[in-house]
């Protein structure tokens, strides 16, 4: 990549050079943390640099979203889909006092369910190819036939490494969110009241799965969050090294970089039975690094204890940090 | 996913852009951006040299830029027409030898304040149309590196293989296509343009 300063003075010729930044920092797979450093430094220069950035790089990302109006063709599913879905999603207010395991009964012939226990992280592959990943606490239900390759990510974090079909895209349903592979390596978490999708590798096409809320939607690339709480979908960009940090679960273990003890304590009790518990507000404040065993909150404690000074005391199934 | 609830601040999706004030990135793309082609417009009634009215164009968003990075104005489109009026005066006062038709009727100047309210999924298809335009008015070469990198979705290598030409020859009709698309989406359909 090219990306020396060549001082424009114009309004075309520093848009040129704007542009060349986009194309760099959104096209090539091997844009840098230097590279980013340089785009940075060229937009700390001046606002007139800052404005012609703005503007190529929004342009450019709204031709990515448009261009992605013409998504693989899955017109043709949503009515087959849609209301056995519906029917599930009520059915699943029920089980949640039921149980899990009384899912069984709604899945179709084709249907099969597959999940993990707290702490527990499992591969499922198909026949086309693709795999899952399921990380602690998750449930998924797979229709993978000849004709459809559906996902139903009911709870917990998936990561998807799709084996990309044109002719049958590859679709994870999550509440009423939907997400299309367009070639892909994603990761999926679905928590009580949120839904989380990060790109790795590819593109997806992330919208609802009605055509009602169909206006918020969005094309992910690499680097891409994408974000919802139910009404609201955010997507913001991230450095691949971030994302892939986040990733860490896959290898067994949790990073983290300044994150606040409430944060980082949320983060591994979602892989135990044993629940760490701070007991302070002011300590739920402080922050802590390092790469912990995910299986193992006592360690986690250890930690805690030793590098912050905090107090750590054993109560049942509880863990309790405090000062 | 895990570890990084500190380090979610960047909720603009434009990656690489400091910030100065938060919001004034959003501010700058989801208002000011889509005056354009109203500015524009503006800017080619009342300035008599077409050479000028880009830079023009720049220099407006440069202002607004910088004052909206101290506060951000309630109504982006009274604040940048009239940053637009301010800078034709400065430009007037400050040029050594005036044409006497410069500008017709400055202080009289009907700047368009508002406009009528559209529908979202209008400004959708609007948006929509304004790309296919200037998809079908890009140069054929750069159309084809545009649809071949963002709808075949090649990377820029297989682009470049399959074009018969360099990756970097690739960039540049990238970077023309994205120039030309910003043109387009937030300037309007002015195919004369270019």
């Amino acid at each position: 990549m090219s990306l020396r300063d060549h001082h424009a003075t114009d309004a075309q010729s520093l848009r040129a050079r704007a542009a060349a930044f986009v194309i760099a920092r959104r096209e090539h797979a091997d844009w840098s943390e230097e590279n980013q450093r340089e785009l940075d430094s060229w937009l700390a220069r001046s606002p007139s640099h800052m404005v012609a950035y703005l503007r190529v790089d929004s342009a450019w990302a709204k031709a990515e979203k448009l261009s992605a109006i013409r998504p693989p063709k899955i017109d043709f599913l949503r009515e087959r889909v849609l209301p056995l879905f519906l029917r599930i999603a009520a059915v699943m207010a029920v089980v949640g006092v039921v149980g899990a395991g009384a899912m069984v009964y709604l899945a179709r012939p084709h249907d099969r369910l597959y999940s993990t226990p707290v702490g527990g992280r499992e591969t499922v592959t198909f026949a086309d190819g693709s795999r899952i990943e399921l990380n602690t606490n998750t449930i998924i239900r797979a229709r993978m036939t000849t004709d459809q390759r559906i996902v139903w990510l009911e709870k917990g974090e998936a990561y998807f490494h799709v084996k990309h079909d044109r002719m049958h895209p590859f679709m994870v349903f999550a509440g009423d969110r939907r997400v299309t592979d367009l070639g892909t390596e994603f990761v999926m978490r679905r928590d009580a009241a949120s839904l989380k999708v990060a790109v790795v590798q590819g593109r997806v096409w992330f919208d609802a799965s009605d055509k009602q809320a169909s206006a918020q939607s969005a094309l992910l690339t690499p680097g891409d969050v994408a974000t919802t709480n139910g009404t609201r979908l955010t997507v913001s960009r991230r450095p691949l090294k971030d994302v892939a940090t986040e990733l860490s679960w896959q290898r067994g273990v949790l990073v983290f970089r300044r994150t606040t003890l409430a944060g980082a304590v949320a983060e591994i009790n979602r892989y135990n039975v044993n629940q760490l518990v701070i007991d302070d507000a002011e300590v739920a404040k402080l922050r802590i690094g390092g790469t912990f065993r995910a299986t193992n909150p006592e360690l986690f404690a250890h930690a805690a204890e030793t590098m912050l000074g905090l107090r750590v005391e054993s109560r049942g199934n509880e863990i309790v940090l405090s000062r | 996913m895990t570890g990084t609830q500190d380090s979610d601040r960047d909720g603009t999706g434009f990656c690489g852009a400091p910030v100065s004030v938060p919001g004034v990135n959003d501010w700058f793309v989801n208002e000011v951006l889509p005056l354009e082609g109203a500015l524009m417009q503006f800017l080619r009634h009342t300035w008599r040299n077409p050479a000028d009215i880009e830079d023009l164009c720049q220099d407006i968003y440069v202002r607004a830029y910088e004052s909206a990075s101290r506060e951000i104005p309630k109504s982006a489109r009274a604040f940048v027409f009239a940053i637009a009026r301010n800078l034709l005066i400065d430009r007037i006062r400050s040029a050594q030898i005036v044409p006497i038709d410069s500008v017709s009727d400055l202080e009289t100047l009907n700047i368009p304040t508002s406009q009528p309210a559209v529908e979202r999924s209008v400004m959708a298809r609007q948006e929509l149309r304004r790309l296919q335009a200037a998809l079908d008015r890009m140069p054929p070469r750069c159309r084809e590196a545009v649809v071949l990198k963002k709808i075949e979705g090649l990377s820029i290598q297989e682009v470049a293989a399959r074009m018969g030409i360099s990756p970097k020859t690739v960039d540049r009709h990238l970077s023309d296509g994205a120039c030309f698309l910003a043109d387009f989406v937030y300037g309007g359909e002015d195919g004369d343009k270019r």
